[in-house]
Formats: structure tokens, sequence, C-alpha cells
């Protein structure tokens, strides 16, 4: 398929998209100008509406496909949803207006916060994290700021399970942290042991998930919290995992004392093909003198952003506005559609279906990470077993589920578990689509036993094959240039 | 089961190196390191004359799937570096013990090298590491 | 409940399945007494015809204002195409291409992305996207200090020109790293920083200078000198741009002999609405000896196993999930779906319709100060050359101004008074190519009517007793 810079023909553009007349130039000093013309396609309307429609057919997606991502929670983003969020009043209203005029959206900011809080059992909640990792930095840092604020220097090191997301130790360096490494024991629990001898006065806090990145919930989480709080530390929930205990069980509740959400895994905003997401924070009183600006007040009158005289020791900021605004209306108005009932709803047929999935793929062979743990909203296969037999990997499984139109599981996280594939169906999928997947499964376990190679060459019938990455790395053809550039 | 010279010594991070006549010593990646990393894309080399001390994270190896560090072996101060990896990087992955060497240094004290492991001892490590 | 499928049957049959004769049972593996006992206390769902009034009555309180306000979000005309396209179930929900062979569409559209706005700022590469300028800013000034190979002390240089909401989410994220920013002030009179300070600064030891153009004011800095300057002094040149500008002022990989060296901004100009502010995206570009300090996702143009063109995402050994805690930075998710917009965008427009929307802002802006100059008491506040902005003195206070304008529809720009001394009054005005002529009159029309109090002119006095 062609770039969009090799259908490119000189003076072409969408006439009826630029404004109507100008003068040919400005009086802005030539020293100033630009001498050369920026290489941006130059196309007809048409050709770029069928350009980027005729690229969209080529992915996958919820909307057309089945898409189990572990730890990604693909479950249906309603339209109506991401229509709402898009009338003009919200569309067009810019980050700087006057709070009289932006009443509307201040209401929807401050009852997304309420019902957060409410949600995961916390005293208080800031928005502004533009992603879950945004949110990990911000927590870390709060976390910081408590231990400055009573006089603790001392704490150098963030404790985190070797299972944990590649997030976690990143934001934890990005706050000047030590990350000290805790192995996780067979049965899927944190390694207490491990902890008590990582735990020291050391210690700032341990950022856990639960359920953790092996789909499986941290039962002993109220013996963690007792021995992270003893040791003067505190505890950082990870909340990519939320789906499968909304409604049922409160980080709050459990003993943490700050988290994130990610609103693009729970809250059903959009995925977008790679972003944007949300990671609002939450905290209890320990903390909530440092959350992150801006915050959204209720006064007598109505509602007002908070400033840094209501916050004088917040962290700081974020972005340059209000963080990933859009992102909060789209997870406030899904929120508003569940209510009471449906969250409760969420987690018990995300998790319903899990374990169906789990119990189904036992039954025809495959190899659980942890058979004698529950599933959460996800769990893990292992294939380590087919490919000492055939030679057969993880990614051989995830490329073969393309050609029977699935998109595949998370491949190789965790990376605890060799050659895995961590499935996470959701609740949105119907029980047709879960015994379709496990046909899928048991048909390439066949192909696998009779014609290895055809599994290990997969995709066969995607627009490209397997793609060189060694090539691509090396080469780092990374910005199209033409011949009439060198 | 990989290829592990003899004559070399080695680590339990999977470095090798090999004494010269001239006193300094050579550094590179074991054929076990590089076959666990797979095909190399890109290698970040240490400047010339910088002082390294034992353990110390000197390289940077970079495949499609992991970013491993180098530790230097022993301290000492740099005196020459592989410039030919920085356009072919696979040259670690086909000849790890000869073209491939990563960079050479006079050590701060030769007897440092008798700490590290022999060939056998090495072995020994890889098999643990297996279970 | 909305959006879950399963019937009575399903869920028996699935439970039979596994020999479980509750969905209860499920959870059986959490302690009692963490399990909730009631239903969290938020109100009861709604289904869509529900949700769509109380929204419509939420979103009516804040429509129907005419925007003159900039600083670093601007009202520009989207076409109807962009998030029609971008709108597609197969852009939309979609997530990360981490299986090229399923993502080729979207990952082309990151290359053909990539390709654009390196082109835009005149450098070598790009990466997809990082959160927003603010924080793309934060990124671009670690990465300028993990590059300089010949400075190692923690100060990096910054116009005082720059962004004061920029300046905020940098310090936040730079502060753990313990990198100080030191401010290199700007001339009231010109709104730009004069060169010659430069001479007089005691120390000249620094990392980096972060240099904003157009500049917070709209005025445009003498980037050559400074660029120049910078690199004598062994800096790298962290540029924070405006894309629209870029179609008409010298890109950042041009200023100077050598070129900025990092350049970043946010895109939101290129087809994003103004929705409060996000999403939208970061947009990261620099010379190409500094990729593998660059953060965030890479798109490679590579062949499959047949030869056949295709794209993955390359670099990633950089990235949070395999380099964990030695990543270049935490990022994993990104403003993706805003980069699809930008590159739809960009596409309509190309490179002559992006300049004639850039003109039309600049004339437009130009119209607006002329006319604003038949009203005495206010005046253009500096003599830079500037770019679709610039700051409007007053003779009195700011916000109630803004607040009596609002009650007529009419957002007539940014108040400057947190980042100004106690006397002055500046208003910081945006004119897009939205404005119409009725648009501006109007804007000049609120002025005359309100600065009767004070030193007003003899037209608008003579009005005023007209219309008594």
């Amino acid at each position: 398929m062609n770039l969009i810079f090799d259908i490119s023909r000189e003076g072409r553009f969408a006439h009826a998209q630029a404004p109507d007349t100008t003068p040919a130039t400005s009086d802005i000093p030539s020293h100033l100008l630009r001498q050369t013309k920026p290489r941006l396609p130059e196309v007809s309307e048409l050709q770029v509406v069928r350009h980027f429609t005729r690229l969209s057919q080529k992915n996958f997606s919820i909307d057309t496909h089945f898409y189990p991502l572990g730890s990604c929670t693909m479950k249906y983003n309603p339209k109506g949803v991401h229509k709402l969020a898009s009338l003009a009043g919200f569309a067009q209203r810019h980050p700087l207006a006057p709070e009289a005029a932006s009443q509307g959206i201040l209401q929807c900011l401050y009852d997304l916060q309420t019902m957060l809080a409410e949600i995961t059992g916390m005293q208080a909640v800031s928005l502004a994290p533009m992603a879950g990792a945004q949110g990990e930095f911000a927590g870390v840092a709060m976390i910081r700021a408590y231990h400055e604020a009573r006089g603790d220097f001392d704490r150098t090191e963030i404790i985190v399970p070797d299972a944990a997301h590649g997030t976690n130790p990143a934001s934890a360096v990005m706050c000047n942290y030590q990350v000290k490494e805790i192995p996780t024991g067979a049965d899927g629990d944190i390694d207490i042991e491990a902890l008590k001898a990582a735990l020291s006065e050391k210690t700032a806090g341990i950022m856990l998930t639960n359920p953790s990145t092996l789909g499986v919930f941290e039962r002993r989480i109220a013996e963690v919290q007792k021995l992270v709080h003893d040791a003067g530390a505190l505890l950082y929930y990870d909340g990519a995992n939320f789906n499968a205990v909304l409604g049922k069980v409160r980080p709050g509740d459990m003993g943490f004392d700050v988290l994130h959400l990610n609103l693009h895994k729970t809250f059903a905003t959009p995925h977008g093909g790679g972003g944007p997401g949300a990671g609002p924070v939450a905290v209890n009183d320990k903390l909530k003198a440092y959350l992150p600006l801006p915050l959204v007040e209720k006064t007598n009158t109505g509602y007002r952003w908070s400033t840094e005289k209501d916050l004088p020791e917040s962290m700081g900021q974020l972005s340059a506005f209000a963080g990933n605004v859009g992102i909060h209306l789209r997870a406030y108005i899904y929120a508003r559609m569940l209510g009471k009932q449906g969250m409760q709803r969420v987690s018990e047929m995300a998790v319903l279906n899990a374990n169906y999935l789990q119990a189904r793929l036992k039954d025809a062979g495959f190899v659980l990470a942890y058979p004698d743990r529950r599933a959460t909203h996800e769990f893990i296969i292992t294939v380590a077993d087919q490919t000492k037999a055939h030679g057969v990997k993880a990614m051989d499984y995830a490329k073969r589920l393309l050609d029977y139109g699935m998109h595949a599981p998370t491949v190789y996280f965790p990376l605890l578990v060799p050659e895995c594939l961590l499935i996470e169906p959701t609740e949105t999928e119907s029980k047709e689509t879960l015994d379709a997947f496990v046909d899928a499964m048991i048909a390439i376990k066949q192909e696998v036993e009779t014609d290895a190679t055809l599994v290990k060459t997969a995709p066969h019938t995607m627009v490209v094959r397997r793609l060189d990455d060694v090539r691509a790395a090396r080469l780092l053809d990374l910005v199209y240039v033409d011949a009439s550039c060198q | 089961m990989s290829n592990i010279p003899e004559e070399l010594k080695y680590t339990g991070t999977h470095e090798w190196l090999r004494q010269e006549e001239d006193g300094s010593v050579t550094v590179g990646v074991t054929d076990h390191g590089q076959c666990m990393l797979g095909d190399l894309v890109f290698v970040e080399l240490p400047e010339e004359d910088i002082e390294l001390d034992k353990n110390q994270e000197c390289c940077v190896l970079e495949s499609v799937k992991a970013a491993a560090d180098i530790y230097s072996p022993i301290a000492g101060v740099v005196t020459e570096v592989n410039e030919a990896l920085t356009g072919t990087p696979d040259i670690v992955n086909r000849s790890p013990y000869d073209e491939g060497w990563l960079y050479r240094m006079m050590p701060v004290d030769e007897k440092d090298v008798t700490n590290l492991l022999d060939a056998a001892a090495y072995r020994d490590c890889i098999k643990a590491e297996a279970h | 409940m909305p959006f879950i499928p399963h019937t009575e049957n399903d869920i028996q049959s699935m439970l039979e399945a596994m020999k479980l004769s509750s969905v209860d049972a499920l959870f059986d593996e959490i302690p009692v007494s963490l399990m909730l006992k009631q239903a969290l206390d938020v109100p009861n769902g709604m289904n869509e015809m529900s949700i769509t009034r109380l929204m419509q009555e939420r979103a009516k309180k804040d429509e129907g204002y005419a925007c003159f306000i900039g600083a670093g979000a601007y009202d520009h005309h989207i076409p109807a195409a962009v998030w029609e396209l971008a709108s597609r179930g197969e852009f939309l929900t979609a997530y990360t291409p981490y299986q090229a062979e399923a993502s080729q569409g979207g990952l082309q559209v990151l290359y053909e992305y990539q390709t654009m706005i390196a082109s835009l700022t005149a450098m070598d590469v790009a990466n997809a996207s990082l959160y927003d300028g603010a924080s793309a800013l934060a990124e671009s000034v670690l990465m300028a200090v993990r590059c300089n190979k010949k400075v190692k002390n923690n100060r990096v240089f910054f116009l005082g020109t720059l962004s004061p909401l920029y300046r905020k989410a940098v310090d936040t994220i730079i502060d753990p790293q313990g990198i100080e920013l030191i401010e290199i002030p700007y001339s009231t009179t010109t709104g730009v920083v004069d060169v010659s300070v430069l001479a007089h600064l005691q120390e000249k030891d620094a990392n980096a200078l972060i240099i904003q153009q157009p500049n917070f004011f709209g005025c445009l800095e003498a980037v050559d000198e400074l660029t120049d300057w910078a690199h004598h002094h062994n800096m790298l040149v962290v540029a924070a741009v405006n894309p629209t500008a870029l179609a008409l002022v010298t890109p950042p990989g041009e200023w100077g002999e050598r070129g900025a060296d990092i350049a970043c901004g946010d895109g939101q100009p290129l087809g994003i609405p103004l929705a409060s502010g996000g999403p939208s995206f970061g947009f990261l570009t620099c010379k190409m000896p500094l990729i593998r300090q660059m953060p965030g996702r890479v798109v490679g143009r590579t062949l499959d196993d047949e030869g056949k063109q295709g794209f993955t995402l390359t670099l990633q050994a950089r990235e949070q999930h395999i380099r964990r805690a030695k990543a270049k930075s935490n990022i994993c998710t990104n403003q993706g779906l805003l980069v699809v917009a930008a590159a739809i965008y960009m596409s309509l427009l190309g490179t002559e319709g992006l300049r004639r929307v850039a003109l039309a802002c600049h004339n437009n802006t130009r119209r607006l100060v002329e006319k604003l100059k038949t009203i005495g008491s206010v005046s253009l506040q500096f003599t830079s050359p500037f770019f679709h902005e610039f700051v409007l003195a007053l003779p009195v206070p700011v916000k109630p101004l803004i607040d009596q304008a609002a009650e007529s529809g009419l957002l007539i720009g940014y108040d400057l008074k947190p980042f100004i001394a106690d006397d002055e009054h500046w208003l910081l005005v945006a004119v897009t190519e939205t404005k119409t002529e009725e648009d501006l009159d109007r804007f000049v029309a609120f002025f005359k009517a309100h600065l009767q109090g004070s030193s007003a002119s003899k037209e608008q006095q003579t009005s005023a007793e007209a219309a008594k």
C-alpha cells in the first residue's frame, strides 16, 4: 500500500478546509521566516478519506475482533459515550475559559472525583495524571513528599514485585528512588519472607497490583499492609487490574494509601491505537495535601478549580491544563450508565468469563500457570511444554490466532512465566465468543502436533507476514525520505 | 551447549576476559550471553581513557527484545574500543570471543584477574542458571 | 446491565461447565472481611436516553462563546473528515500495535505522522507522541541532560518568556532529578529576551537552553543568535514550538548554524478540539544521533519474510516494558488517537493549506491590533514581531472585564496577573483563522463600551453619550 507521500502531487490540497482569502505574505521580518517548505502531503480531500479509511481496515480493534489482551481490559467502548463527550459545549470549551462559563464540565469532573473516591474507598482524588504511568509518578512523588514532610530523608527505596508492570520500577526511578525487587511465591502470592527481608528504615513504599499481574488475588494483602505500615512505609496500588474487583473490593479497605486507576481500562474509554488514557490518583488523609493540581472544588454557588492557595503542598502539576479532560468526561458518562448495580456486575461477569475460559482451556489440555488458583479477570497459560516438544512458542500462538480472526492475548508478560499468554476476555464478551476462542486454541494445538511449521510461520492471512524486527532496529527507517529529498 | 574457551576468564554475568601480552586485558560477552540476547541491533561502548571500577556498567548490548548491561570484570582504564561494532553489531553474535570483542583496558591491579571464574566454574554457573 | 451480554441461561451453563453453583464462588479467594457488603454509594445506573439528556443539559451551560483565548490551546477550524475518520472503530478501539501484523493501518499512520512532524520541525526523527506539550518539554529537558556529554551539572537555562503553565509541569516532573531551571530575563518592552543580556550572565555552564517560539506572549524570539550562543557554550538547544506557526516561521532544525537539538510542543492546533485542554498530544523530534535517548514509542519501516513492506514498533529496548527501571521514561500509553487525527489534518491541509491557515491567523491578529488602536486607553504591550497572539495592556484589572465579557458570550483572553508586576494589567489575546470581521468588531466594541470609566478615547465618550 502506498504511503500518502507516494500519492501526493504538487499543488494539491483540500481547498474547502483552508481559509478563504489571505494576503500572500505576512509582515514578519524575513530573518524569522521559514526558507524551506515543510514536506506535508499534497492530496485531495477524497484521497485523504480513501487513504485513511483503507488504512483503518487493516487494523484489528475491539469493534471488529475479540481482543483478549491481558492487563489492557479491552471491553466495549460505548458509542453513546463518545458521542456525548463530543457535544459542542464540551468539545469547544477552552481550558482557560472562566469558571462561570464552565459549570457544566466542572460539575462532571467534581462528580467523577466523588464517585472515584467512593469506588476506591479513599478520601480524595485528583484527575490530573494523563495515563497510568503518570499516575504512578504522582503517587510515588506524594509518598516522597509525605516522608520528607516528616523530616525522614533516609527512605530511598521502593519495593516492587518481580512480576510488576515495567512502568512501576520506571516511575520509581523517575522519582529518584532505588528499586528493590522481591520474588513471587510459587502459588502466585508475594513471598512474605522476602518482603520481610526487603523492608527496612530505607523503605519509602511498596507498589502492588491486586489482583497481581499474574491474574490472581494477593490473598495475604492484610498481612502485607501491616508489615509495610509497621516499617513506616506506604502502600501504592496500581489499578491496572481493577476490573476484577470493581464494586466488590476497595483498595482503601485493603490498606492502600495511594492508588491510580486506568480509565482507559476499567472505565471503557477508547484505547485509540495506543492512547489517550487517564490515570487519576486517589489517596487517604495521609497524602491529601500533596495531590497534583488541579482539583475541582464545590462552592455554595457552583464549582471552581482549586489552586495552589487551596493546596500549598501540592506535588505540582503534570500538564499545562487539567489533564485528559475528554477522557474524564467519557469515564464519567460510562460510570453514570453503570451505576451502583452495574459496577458490581462488571467484575462479576469479567471474572465469570475468565474462569470459564480458564476451565475450558484446561480441559482442552493447556497448562495453566496457577492451576490451583481462581482466575480473576485474567489468567495465564504457558505453552512451554509445547516449546519443548515441538519448538512452538507463545509468539507463534499469538500470530496464528490472528489467522483465526482474533487478536492475540498478551504474550511474554509477566516475565516470570516462560512462554506465557495472559488472557483477559472482559465482561462485554458473549459465551459464544469465548467458545470460539477455545475452539481456535484447540485447532492451533492440533496444528502444532501435526504441522508445527504452519504455526511457526504464522500469520498467513494478514496483509503482511512476520516482520523483520531486527532489520527495523538496525536500519532505523523512521521517516520517509524520497529520492527528491536526498 | 555453548562455547566456553578454556584459556579465558569469566564472570557470573556472562562477560569474558583475556589477558594480553602487554599487560592489558580484552573484555567481551560470552557465547551464552549473546545467545540469550538474540540478534544485536546496537552496541554502546565506553569512551576511551575512562576509568572503570569493578562491576561498573560500561556497555549496553541492545537486541529487539532486551538491553543488557555489561559489567566491567575488573577495575581499569579503557584503552581501546571495538569501533567495528558501531556499524555491524551482529559481529558479537557471530564471533563473541574474537572479532566481537568489546573493549580493552589496563587493569589497576593484575591480580584482580585471579578472582574471576575459570572455564569450568563458568560452565557450572550456566548449569545452575538453567535450574 | 449496560453492555453485558450474559443472559441467565448463559450464566447457568457457564457455571455448570465449571461445576460451580454461583458467581459468588468465583470470589472465594478474597478474604471475606474485604468484600463489600453493600453496593457502592453511587447513583443508580442510567440508560443512554437518560444520560443523553443529562449531558446535553450540562454541555449547554458551557457552549456558545466566541473564543479569543490562546495561551497554549488554539481555536482552529477542524475539518469534518478528521474526526469522521479518526472515530472509525478500527482506529478508535484498537490498542498499542504490539502485534504488528494486525495493526498495519495504525502503524502506517504513525510512520506518516512521524515523517510529517519531523519535516514541519525540520528535524531528523520523531516519536509517536507523548501526553502533551508541557510534559513533552519535561521529557525533552531530561533527555537533554542525558545527552549532554560535555556538561555534567544539573542546570538548564530557559527564556523568561516560556509559558508559565509549561514551566509548572516541567518543574514537577524534573524536580526529583535535582535539575535546576534558571531563568534568563526578558524585556518588558520588546516581549522577548534581548540577546545582549546573555553576555552578562554570571555562570554560562548549563546542559541546555529552552526556547519557546512563538513565546508565551506570542512574540518571536531571536532564535538564531540564541541557538548559536547556546551551542558555543556546549549547551543543547530544546525548542518548544507551535505547529501552526511552523508553516511560516523558521523551524527549530534550521535555527542558527546547527539547528536545535530537540524540538517539542503541543499538537492540539492540528485538528484537535479545544475540549478543555485534553486529550491532545505532545510531539517530540530530535537530531538522529540522539535517537536512542528519546522516550516514547517509535515506528519503523521494515520488510516481512516475503520482502513486503511493513511497519513495526522499534527501538523498544529503551522503553519501560523491556528496560524497566533503566528505561528512558516510564511512559507506556501515549496519545495515539490524537496523532491519527493530526496526521489526517496535516494531510488535508498539506503544505499550502497550513501556510494559509497560519497567514490567516496572523493577518486577523494584525487587523485586531489595528482596530484596537482606536481605543486610546489600551495598547499593544510589546514591540517585537508576533504570531497569532499579543499582549494588550489595560488601564484596569483584567479579571472583572473577562467576567463581564463572558456574560455576553465573549472570551476576551487570558489574565496574565499571576505572572507579572502588581501594577500591570495584561491580557493575552489570540486570534485564529476562525474569526470574521464581525467577530473582531464585537471584540473592539466590548472594550469601547466597558472602558468608559477610565481615560477613554473621544470616540468612545461620544458614542456613550449618544447611547444615553
